[in-house]
């Protein structure tokens, strides 16, 4: 069992839970993911870890409720327990010393950026964070970036707050600017928003890495259900990933594979959402069929 | 008053008992449901306890096949189970899925004339027995004071901890999914194998003082350097299995319906997808389903999409039938249950519709060469004979490779050019104190064979732990 410690909301429908999984916790570096089953008898999800505490041996996630099982795991509370967390599983990101490097992280993927900018800082870079959100409220981690980075950008949709427009706009300022040129770029975020950052960045020249989310099972290169297309080529985005050139992803590949199980989706969702008495028979049922 | 052996070999192979198939293709429950006690005594009386006993040098744990058989045929249940359990530990779970045709049963002496004794269903019938009405005293030699980390709970793991805590080793087991069994459980449906059985193994594993520790993926959450040298293990099993699906590489392979056999069969098993909208886990049904290849894993991922509803399941392989490596029972009963079988074909790409779906499969027929260096005769492609198979799901059971987030992660470890690891005849890796077996050492296997690594590694162990203490 992996107790939750802290749970607290940053955003509408955005949670941040710290877990006790010292394991993980240990050999957390930036860019690492970990798959969490919300209960037994639930699914098997992929999630960010957003930062670590290796002497607590505690891990940080940021999760969007955007289905039932991350509405669960949003309703969580300390105290409460996820009966699986496994991880650190992917690879890490490659920190280098690229001279001036912008991190671009839209709604949660603001998450994955954190810990890369804090390391990234650490190998002498300059760094630079765009972060975006529909509007004021939907911008997270603004405050923790600040004290790392040397510049940030908040960005919103409506003009609340920050720059008005998507992050790409900003993105493309910076490029524009002869006084800071930049030497790298890395992204999460919807797929949208990946695919446009590419898009600014590939006539430049300017390497960009960008954070997959492929629908995963197992996490360690066993069902080939994460599969992305890089370069031409099929790679396993949880062991050869989940960060790749962003110039060589197949974006419109990935678009399309992630809705692959909508209908079944929305039933879930509608089943968390149902009648209560209904659903603790379901899940009674549920739990005696698969638990072990 | 014995019988003679002329009579034995008058009694016809007795049947198995099981689910018809227009019934058990509506559901996942066992196909097979074991012999009642008549059928067994019966059938135990065709053996005629050979003096050379050819069947047991077919066995690759080497079970005193006649011994057993003969206390089933007195009906002391009892003895055939500690005949068993002597050499095999999981006599409940290669009941079921050896492939007895190729092994024990291949080289059964009644088998030159008639029918082979059916080994499998007696070994079976005397460890279901055994799981209800015997309480098993395993007898645990005093602690050692050594600790031993076993990579992985499939049958090589499972093997492993149990004879190495038998000898009074404190064993851990690390499993990277949250449930312990490996494809026993991810892999090898219900309706042949039920969970049960390998969930009760796990707990008389637990009772002997074995930890399982699930969700720890060794290579990313620990390292073998980090068990030995941290956490104090004095050597380590690694038994982490082939699971890495191969792709056929043919155009198409990123439509929606189109499943590795090890993301579809996890997802049904597993993760319970089977049971509908009621699991979290989705899984695509598809009206019509293609699985590709000719071994179990093939058989098994389309008899579940006929589970599933799929009209037609269809099987494709580009050899003959003759030449499929899955067990003949499974064949039988996939065509039992209505799996339309096309062999000597090959899908060459897969098509879809305007939003990304499996639409069908391209496929083309194949003659057959000369046989090639296993010696089966090599599947040529005939020009011009393509053609469509219609359907909405299509599963590549085309084999398994060593999935390298271990070996990767611990770069002193000899591999072969497959990447499996490479082993002395103890079973040690080029690390010493490290040990391995299973499909992860041999490539897709067979579950013996890796129980067979897996107690040939912990006698290896053994010996090393004692040597260690010794010197
Ligand atoms: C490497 C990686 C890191 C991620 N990090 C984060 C994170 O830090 N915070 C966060 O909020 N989200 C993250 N995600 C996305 C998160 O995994 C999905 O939002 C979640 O699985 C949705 O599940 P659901 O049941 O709530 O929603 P559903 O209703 O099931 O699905 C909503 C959408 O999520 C996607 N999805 C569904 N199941 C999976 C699955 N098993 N694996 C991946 N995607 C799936 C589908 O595209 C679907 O359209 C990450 C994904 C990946 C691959
Ligand atoms: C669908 C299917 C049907 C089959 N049918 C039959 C049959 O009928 N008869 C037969 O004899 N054989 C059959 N086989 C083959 C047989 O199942 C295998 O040969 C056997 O399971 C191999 O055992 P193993 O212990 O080496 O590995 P596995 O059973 O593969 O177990 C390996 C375990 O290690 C875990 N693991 C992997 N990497 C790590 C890591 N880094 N850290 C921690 N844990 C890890 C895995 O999650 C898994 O639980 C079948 C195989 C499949 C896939
Ligand atoms: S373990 Fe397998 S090969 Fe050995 S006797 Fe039993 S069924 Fe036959
Ligand atoms: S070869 Fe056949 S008949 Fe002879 S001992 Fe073995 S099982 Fe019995
Ligand atoms: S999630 Fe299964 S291989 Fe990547």
């Amino acid at each position: 069992m992996f107790p939750v410690l802290k749970s607290q909301w940053l955003a509408p429908k955005v949670r941040r839970l710290e877990i006790a999984a010292p394991r993980v916790a240990a050999r957390h570096r930036p860019g690492h993911f970990v798959i969490v089953r919300p209960y037994a008898g639930g699914e098997r999800i992929p999630l960010t870890i957003a930062d670590s505490d290796a002497t607590r041996g505690a891990i940080t996630l940021v999760i969007q409720a955007i289905g039932a099982s991350t509405e669960r795991l949003c309703a969580l509370q300390a105290g409460d327990s996820l009966p699986d967390v496994v991880g650190p599983l992917g690879k890490a990101t490659e920190i280098e010393n690229f001279g001036h490097v912008v991190l671009v992280g839209g709604g949660v993927g603001t998450a994955v950026i954190y810990p890369q900018a804090g390391a990234l800082k650490a190998k002498g870079n300059r760094v630079t964070a765009v972060i975006g959100g529909r509007s004021r409220e939907y911008v997270i981690l603004e405050q923790e970036l600040t004290t790392i980075c040397d510049a940030v950008y908040p960005c919103t949709d409506d003009g609340s707050y920050g720059y008005k427009g998507f992050v790409t706009g900003k993105l493309a300022e910076l490029i524009a600017d002869p006084a800071l040129p930049v030497n790298a770029v890395i992204t999460a975020g919807p797929v949208p928003m990946m695919k446009n950052v590419a898009e600014v960045t590939r006539d430049k020249g300017i390497l960009t890495i960008a954070s997959l989310n492929p629908i995963m099972v197992d996490g360690t290169g066993m069902c080939g259900g994460c599969r992305v297309t890089v370069g031409g080529k099929n790679l396993f985005a949880c062991v050869d990933g989940p960060e790749f050139n962003a110039h060589e992803v197949d974006f419109a590949s990935l678009t399309d594979r992630l809705t692959a199980y909508r209908d079944h989706e929305r039933v879930t969702w509608e089943r968390l959402h149902g009648d209560q008495a209904h659903q603790c028979k379901l899940q009674a049922a549920l739990a005696e069929a698969t638990t072990k | 008053m014995p019988l003679k052996a002329s009579e034995r070999m008058k009694i016809p192979r007795q049947a198995m008992p099981e689910v018809p198939p227009d019934e058990r293709r509506h559901h996942f429950r066992e196909v097979n449901l074991g012999l009642p006690p008549e059928i067994a005594s019966l059938e135990a009386k065709r053996c005629l306890a050979c003096k050379n006993h050819a069947c047991v040098a077919g066995c690759p744990v080497g079970i005193d096949i006649p011994g057993f058989i003969a206390a089933v045929e007195e009906n002391d249940l009892e003895e055939a189970a500690n005949i068993l359990y002597a050499a095999n530990v999981l006599p409940g779970i290669t009941g079921r899925v050896c492939p007895q045709e190729t092994q024990c049963e291949e080289l059964c002496l009644v088998g030159k004339k008639g029918k082979p004794v059916a080994i499998g269903y007696l070994e079976r019938y005397v460890a279901d027995w055994a799981r209800l009405n015997l309480k098993r005293a395993i007898a645990i030699a005093p602690p050692t004071g050594k600790k031993v980390a076993v990579v992985g709970s499939g049958p090589a793991g499972l093997t492993c901890a149990g004879e190495l805590a038998k000898l009074g080793h404190q064993v851990t087991v690390f499993e990277a999914l949250h449930r312990p069994g490996g494809v026993l459980v991810y892999g090898i449906p219900e309706f042949r194998l039920p969970k049960a059985i390998v969930d009760q193994e796990v707990k008389t594993l637990e009772n002997m003082g074995v930890k399982i520790e699930c969700n720890v993926v060794v290579g990313a959450t620990v390292t073998l350097d980090g068990l030995m040298h941290e956490e104090g293990f004095d050597a380590v099993f690694v038994g982490n299995g082939a699971g890495l699906p191969v792709f056929q590489n043919i155009p198409g392979e990123n439509l929606k319906g189109v499943y590795s056999a090890n993301e579809y069969l996890t997802r049904v098993n597993l993760m319970s997808a089977y049971l509908g909208v009621q699991a979290d886990t989705p899984v695509l049904r598809g009206q019509a389903v293609v699985v590709v290849g000719g071994g179990n894993t093939a058989m098994d991922a389309v008899r579940t999409g006929r589970r599933l509803g799929a009209e037609p399941a269809c099987l494709v392989y580009r050899r003959s039938e003759k030449e499929m490596p899955a067990r003949v029972e499974e064949v039988h009963h996939a065509k039992e249950e209505g799996v339309r079988f096309e062999m000597l074909t090959n899908p060459v790409e897969v098509l879809g519709d305007e939003a990304g779906w499996v639409r069908s499969v391209r496929c083309q027929r194949m003659g057959l060469g000369e046989p090639d260096a296993s010696g089966r005769r090599r599947p040529i492609p005939i020009e011009g004979s393509e053609f469509e198979i219609p359907c909405q799901v299509f599963i590549e059971a085309i084999g398994t490779k060593a999935n390298p987030l271990l070996t990767q992660a611990t770069p002193d470890l000899k591999l072969n050019k497959w990447g499996n690891i490479v082993v002395d005849d103890n079973g040690m890796t080029s690390l010493p104190g490290v040990f391995a077996g299973g499909d992860i050492v041999r490539g897709g296997a067979t579950v013996i064979l890796a129980m067979g690594d897996g107690k040939k590694a912990a006698v290896g162990i053994h010996n090393y732990l004692s040597k260690a203490t010794a010197s």
